[in-house]
């Protein structure tokens, strides 16, 4: 496999120029969202919302303020798939539609792909969607196209301020923890990285620098792998099932019958 | 706040709904049905062969709705078979990949025991013609050496879709591991009160569904525990359900639970049957709405 490749970034340099998003929709040729037709959500300069199937980039804008409205500061964030080390969303795929590449990084294979949706669902960030083109599900490819002739991702490539930063996943964790001492160093103690290390889903190939906790931006604060559940339910369905066959016999036997006593006439036959 | 809440929604809606219940009807029907020939008598026969003609039919329906609500139904296929290589396509860790060859399984027992149930019928009622006699040869052996596996592949139809849904990472659906039970102990009761209705419609007297009404009535009140147990297990996620939603569900437990089991312990000649299982059929259905369409809005 060649080297593990993804994305740092550092949300403390994005200016919301949503660079990254024009960049990815077109060279991914994304249709827009309404035919084209400009809505705004009134959520800050946020008109984009949330990642889908046509929306592969998303540039989060978070306005916070203290109680009394005198402090305020605006977080904002080049949201993306995260390519996580244990994706759930290739976990439950049925149909073998989602593969790791050589790169490490996960993509949805959109020819093979039926439109069940089943890894929206298991996706623990919400960033899988229907892509209403093809009917299929979509979501960032990390560029694997442009990866395999040695370009770089078309959203790192626009970002003026270098929020999103693109390299093999050593180098950019190391770039990482520099930055994060740095502010640290400069008072700004709450920077923190999201998903750089192995206990969240084995690692996230596309992780954050944050100044607040994960929640405040959109981010879940411990995603888990949606086959956690598998083992549990399938003991309680099997002990269900124990239980109606045992409630069936009870109900269903004829009084007297003992096991091992040769079918009479009285038992059916056929079916 | 559960990092469920963080997720999007698939937007399964009214076919999935749909699919559930008649997911577990058809397995429900079958494994019933099965049971009674099993451990039943001769007077259950009628009572088995509803549970295998109707059995094949709905499963027949839940291809045809799980193949609509696809983005690209024409790939329906590529659930069974890898596009690329056209080799067999099974992940035994993806509910919806093993529910998938479920399907297809069951599907195969189904229509086998509903061939030789219908040349079973025809012959009874002396329509046999030369082809049903035929059929009834060929595949009334067949049927009853596939039955047990159907009944098992049956009982898996009416529960992996609990599973399913709680292998993802969605609110309600991923904050509990009794959804699989749930839907199982649903498919039971329902399954049940169809054959109960279907054998009344028939003109099988009271004396020949006793026995079902019995182990109608034993299913629901399990399944009142499973939901209590259920909403426990949510713990404060089940705050979630304090609106129209929880509302309805409430609504379930006391129309398609309680009030069929009241109509039942207190029978009165005039009432017609048809009232308490019909009751059950229409609360399995809200059960799977309420839980499927609720997380779709969080």
């Amino acid at each position: 496999m060649a080297q593990a490749m993804g994305f740092y970034t550092d949300t403390t340099v994005c200016i919301g120029c949503k660079a990254c998003e024009v960049a990815c929709k077109e060279w991914n040729q994304l249709p827009a969202r309404n035919g084209g037709v400009g809505t705004l959500s009134g959520n800050s300069y946020d008109n984009t919302l949330r990642l889908d199937g046509i929306h592969w980039r998303h540039v989060k804008f978070i306005e916070q303020f203290s109680a009394d409205r005198q402090d305020a500061r605006w977080l904002m964030m080049s949201d993306v798939c995260k390519h996580c080390v244990n994706a759930g969303c290739l976990e439950v795929c049925p149909t073998g539609a989602i593969i790791r590449t050589e790169f490490d990084t996960v993509v949805i294979q959109s020819d093979a792909c039926n439109g069940c949706r089943d890894c929206i669902g298991a996706c623990p960030f919400g960033v899988i969607g229907v892509n209403p083109v093809s009917g299929t599900a979509q979501k960032c490819t990390l560029c694997y196209d442009r990866m395999k002739v040695g370009l770089e991702p078309a959203c790192a490539k626009a970002c003026p301020t270098r929020s999103i930063n693109f390299g093999p996943i050593a180098d950019l964790k190391e770039m990482a923890k520099a930055r994060v001492g740095q502010l640290h160093a400069a008072g700004e103690d709450r920077a923190h990285l999201y998903g750089a290390d192995e206990t969240m889903l084995g690692g996230l190939n596309s992780f954050y620098l944050l100044v607040d906790k994960p929640e405040a931006y959109g981010l879940p604060p411990d995603p888990r792998m949606p086959s956690r559940n598998l083992k549990p339910s399938a003991f309680w369905s099997t002990l269900g099932a124990l239980a109606l066959t045992i409630m069936g016999v009870f109900h269903f036997r004829e009084r007297g019958a003992r096991p091992g006593r040769p079918q009479g006439p009285g038992r059916p036959q056929g079916i | 706040m559960s990092s469920t809440f963080f997720t999007a929604s698939p937007e399964w809606r009214w076919f999935i709904v749909a699919y559930f219940f008649l997911g577990g009807l058809a397995g429900g029907s079958y494994f019933l049905a099965t049971l009674l020939t099993r451990f039943g008598s001769e007077r259950d026969r009628p009572l088995a062969r509803l549970g295998y003609l109707v059995a094949f039919p709905i499963v027949c329906v839940c291809g045809l709705v799980l193949t609509v609500d696809l983005g690209r139904p024409e790939r329906f296929w590529h659930m069974l078979v890898q596009s690329q290589t056209f080799r067999p396509m099974l992940k035994t860790f993806s509910p919806m990949s093993s529910g998938a060859w479920v399907i297809l399984l069951f599907s195969g027992c189904a229509f086998v025991t509903f061939a030789a149930a219908l040349a079973d019928w025809s012959t009874e009622r002396g329509w046999s013609t030369p082809a049903f006699l035929r059929l009834g040869n060929v595949a009334a052996p067949l049927g009853r050496l596939v039955t047990g596996l159907g009944a098992i592949l049956g009982l898996y139809l009416a529960g992996y879709t609990g599973v399913l849904i709680s292998v993802t990472n969605r609110p309600i659906w991923a904050d509990t591991t009794l959804l699989g039970l749930t839907f199982l102990i649903s498919a039971a009761s329902t399954s049940g009160a169809l054959l109960i209705l279907l054998g009344a419609w028939i003109g099988l007297s009271r004396d020949r569904l006793d026995r079902l009404e019995r182990f109608d009535r034993s299913a629901l009140i399990l399944e009142a525990v499973v939901i209590v147990s259920l909403v426990a297990s949510l713990g404060r996620i089940a705050t979630v359900w304090l609106d129209g939603w929880g509302a309805l569900l409430a609504a379930m437990v006391l129309g398609g639970i309680a009030l069929p089991l009241l109509l039942d312990w207190r029978p009165t000649r005039n009432r017609p049957m048809w009232i308490a299982p019909a009751l059950v059929l229409v609360g399995g259905l809200v059960l799977r709405m309420v839980i499927i369409l609720s997380s779709g809005r969080l």
